[in-house]
């Protein structure tokens, strides 16, 4: 009888823990990484004026929701079904809604 | 050291199938004795053990322990004295399947927060006290008859307590068991242990090392006050 | 000191007694991780996509014009750059030039856009990494294009953007300004739509409405419309992610109900057994505490913290087939690593406590017994 099970269960947290600790000062250790990506992101867009994330490649508006026009997501008519899988993921956006 | 006066356990009061286990029972246990409560079963003696144990309360009547009136206790106050002052060993052992041995000894002094280590040399005192220290990391399941009732013996003296009380201990223990568990009852009262035995076995109620038999039939005492 | 050896050797004897039932709690505790698991990752990654996304777009355009025929997106006449720029409050107007491509070789879409400082040379296209590794074209070759007309036309990669934007640029294919042209077919004297910026941002609305008016044919879509959009993506409520936080509501009630549901006869024993030895009420109740305290908080961390690591050091890898639809071409980048604080708590809430609850309720009035039917047991 070595080490007591509760003793070992503190220890399985405490690791835990530490190891939320660890990504925590990870992610700062980065922060050089993180402030490059971001730069390089703004001035693409920027640079571009670009106004949307490149998230789904696979229909028109959902690469660029926030420029999509009423028509498209509705296809050729108002009650035609989503088809494509990243519809499912994300929402017209509010500003089409309230129009 | 323990008295009962004029106490009455009645269960399902008011109900159909009322019934009155012990009936104006009144009895004095002295220390540092054995006493032995004899009787069929259905004569109240379990109810009185458990009554004497501080284990139930009695419907009516007073209860006083070294002199001192523990009737309406509340409950608190209640188990504490039960876990400093009695050990009970019972008739199916009633030892924690799925854990060792060691562990079911430790298990009634757990909520006392003691030191975890000094807790545990206590155990092993015990268990080697009872040949059992080789067992000590064993699963209960394991256990022989006899080295199950050792076990909860030595549980029953965990918190040392100052009475032991059994009920029925030898009732599934074969002739050679039940003298090797009324030797081990000789060793308590050496240690001046009060001694508290509810059994209808005669290797029990006639050894000599017996103090007194007192003899119970429907919630009665008969004989033996 | 007497209350922490009092817990912890409690907490001995409760993992003693769920370890002898070691398969079922188990596989109880691999579930719970499992969904503890999904639902955390499915959190990180949209709160840390949605914190970026909002970060990066606030450097988008103020205004966008875009002008729609029949509910449609349609191309804007130079003219309205006249029109528009002499707007009080305006200070600066641009034409974009953009458009979609779609690849048949590989099926993938990219979007093609012209950028007019500084202008990339005629013959030349820039291309995202994405482009780049849907192709796997490096600098120097020469893609194909099927223009409007109906030929082809052959462009050479300049240069491919750095991956470090690839969130925002993965699929772009910068190109001339004739070469655009050519190939989607748009017309000399049009283009895609305006971005404007304006002087004061408080003015917007006003300035909107002046341009409504001059242009009645155009909507505006300002910076907030577009940073809205990022922030309701991914949004609890709808689609997929609603079936997915569904499921695991159901997982928990299940899990807790399983608890709640009541004591076996073997656990009722059990308790009588340590009231008859001297715990307790509060003893037992303690242990049912730690009982299931043990199980869902184990769930709880290590399910956190696998998600952490697939979603902030995997890059989401388990969520690419349901993220990548029916899309070729896929962005790869690295999630910025954040965490809400407040999502976390609730799903701490949502693991941990009702299970704890189910745990210790019906073990109550098992824990209040008298002592004394231990020994009719």
């Amino acid at each position: 009888m070595s080490a007591r099970k509760s003793d070992i269960f503190i220890l399985f947290i405490a690791l835990n823990l530490s190891a939320f600790l660890f990504f925590f000062l990870d992610a700062l250790s980065m922060q050089a990484d993180t402030q490059k990506k971001l730069s390089e992101e703004r001035a693409m867009i920027e640079k571009l004026g670009l106004t949307d994330l490149c998230l789904f490649t696979d229909a028109r508006y959902m690469r660029h929701p926030s420029m999509a026009d009423l028509n498209t997501p509705f296809q050729d008519h108002p009650t035609s079904i989503e088809h494509f899988p990243s519809g499912t993921l994300a929402e017209p956006p509010r500003h089409l809604r309230l129009r | 050291m323990i008295q009962v006066m004029d106490v009455r356990k009645v269960f399902n009061a008011g109900r159909p199938n009322e019934f009155v286990a012990m009936n104006k029972v009144s009895l004095s246990i002295p220390r540092h004795e054995v006493t032995v409560l004899k009787g069929p079963s259905g004569s109240g003696k379990t109810t009185l053990l458990g009554i004497l144990g501080c284990m139930a309360r009695p419907t009516s009547g007073r209860i006083m322990l070294a002199e001192r009136e523990i009737t309406s206790l509340p409950e608190r106050f209640l188990t504490e004295i039960r876990r400093t002052t009695f050990g009970f060993v019972f008739q199916q052992f009633n030892l924690i399947k799925g854990i060792t041995v060691i562990e079911n000894v430790i298990l009634p002094a757990y909520p006392t927060g003691e030191n975890p280590a000094i807790l545990k040399k206590r155990a092993m005192e015990l268990l080697s006290l009872f040949n059992l220290s080789g067992k000590a990391d064993s699963k209960i399941e394991w256990l022989s008859g006899g080295e199950a009732q050792r076990t909860s013996i030595a549980r029953a003296l965990m918190n040392d307590p100052e009475v032991i009380i059994a009920d029925e201990p030898t009732a599934n223990l074969d002739s050679r068991l039940s003298k090797e568990f009324m030797e081990i009852v000789s060793g308590l009262k050496e240690q001046e242990k009060t001694i508290i035995i509810a059994s209808h076995d005669p290797i029990v109620y006639d050894s000599p090392i017996v103090d007194r038999v007192v003899e119970m039939r429907d919630g009665k005492i008969i004989s033996g006050i | 000191m007497n209350r922490i050896n009092k817990h912890r050797n409690i907490l001995d004897f409760t993992l003693s007694s769920l370890l002898r039932r070691k398969r079922k709690n188990t596989a109880l505790v691999l579930v719970y991780i499992l969904v503890v698991f999904g639902l955390a990752s499915v959190l990180f990654s949209t709160q840390a996509l949605k914190r970026e996304a909002c970060s990066i777009l606030q450097r988008s355009p103020e205004v966008v014009i875009q002008r729609l025929v029949a509910g449609r997106h349609e191309l804007i006449p130079t003219s309205y750059i006249d029109k528009i720029k002499d707007v009080r409050g305006v200070q600066t107007v641009k034409r974009r030039l953009w458009g979609y491509y779609y690849d048949p070789t590989v099926g993938a879409n990219y979007t093609l856009m012209v950028p007019d400082d500084p202008a990339v040379a005629e013959g030349t296209i820039v291309i995202g990494k994405g482009v780049a590794r849907t192709l796997r074209a490096e600098k120097g070759d020469l893609l194909p294009f099927k223009a409007n007309d109906g030929f082809f036309v052959s462009l050479e990669v300049g240069d491919i953007i750095s991956s470090d934007s690839e969130l925002v640029s993965s699929d772009l294919v910068l190109m001339n300004e004739g070469d655009f042209r050519q190939i989607t077919g748009v017309p000399a004297g049009y283009f895609t739509d305006m971005v404007l910026s304006v002087r004061n941002v408080k003015e917007l609305p006003t300035i909107a409405e002046k341009i409504r008016r001059l242009a009645p044919d155009t909507r505006p879509i300002v910076k907030d419309d577009i940073l809205r959009t990022y922030e309701t993506i991914f949004d609890w409520r709808g689609g997929i992610l609603l079936v997915i936080l569904a499921g695991a509501i159901m997982a928990f009630i299940i899990f807790a109900w399983d608890k709640a549901s009541g004591l076996s006869s073997e656990e009722r024993k059990e308790i009588g057994i340590l009231k008859g030895i001297g715990w307790e009420t509060s003893d037992v109740i303690l242990m049912k505490f730690w009982e299931g305290t043990v199980i869902s908080l184990s769930s709880f961390l290590l399910g956190c913290v696998f998600a952490y690591i697939h979603i902030f050091y995997a890059s989401s890898a388990l969520f690419e087939p349901v993220l990548k639809g029916w899309a070729v071409l896929y962005p790869k980048f690295r999630l910025i690593p954040y965490i809400d604080p407040l999502q976390l708590a609730t799903l701490f809430f949502l693991t941990v406590i009702p299970y704890t609850v189910a745990t210790i309720i019906p073990s109550w009035r098992a824990a209040t017994v008298d002592p004394d039917s231990v020994m009719r047991l």
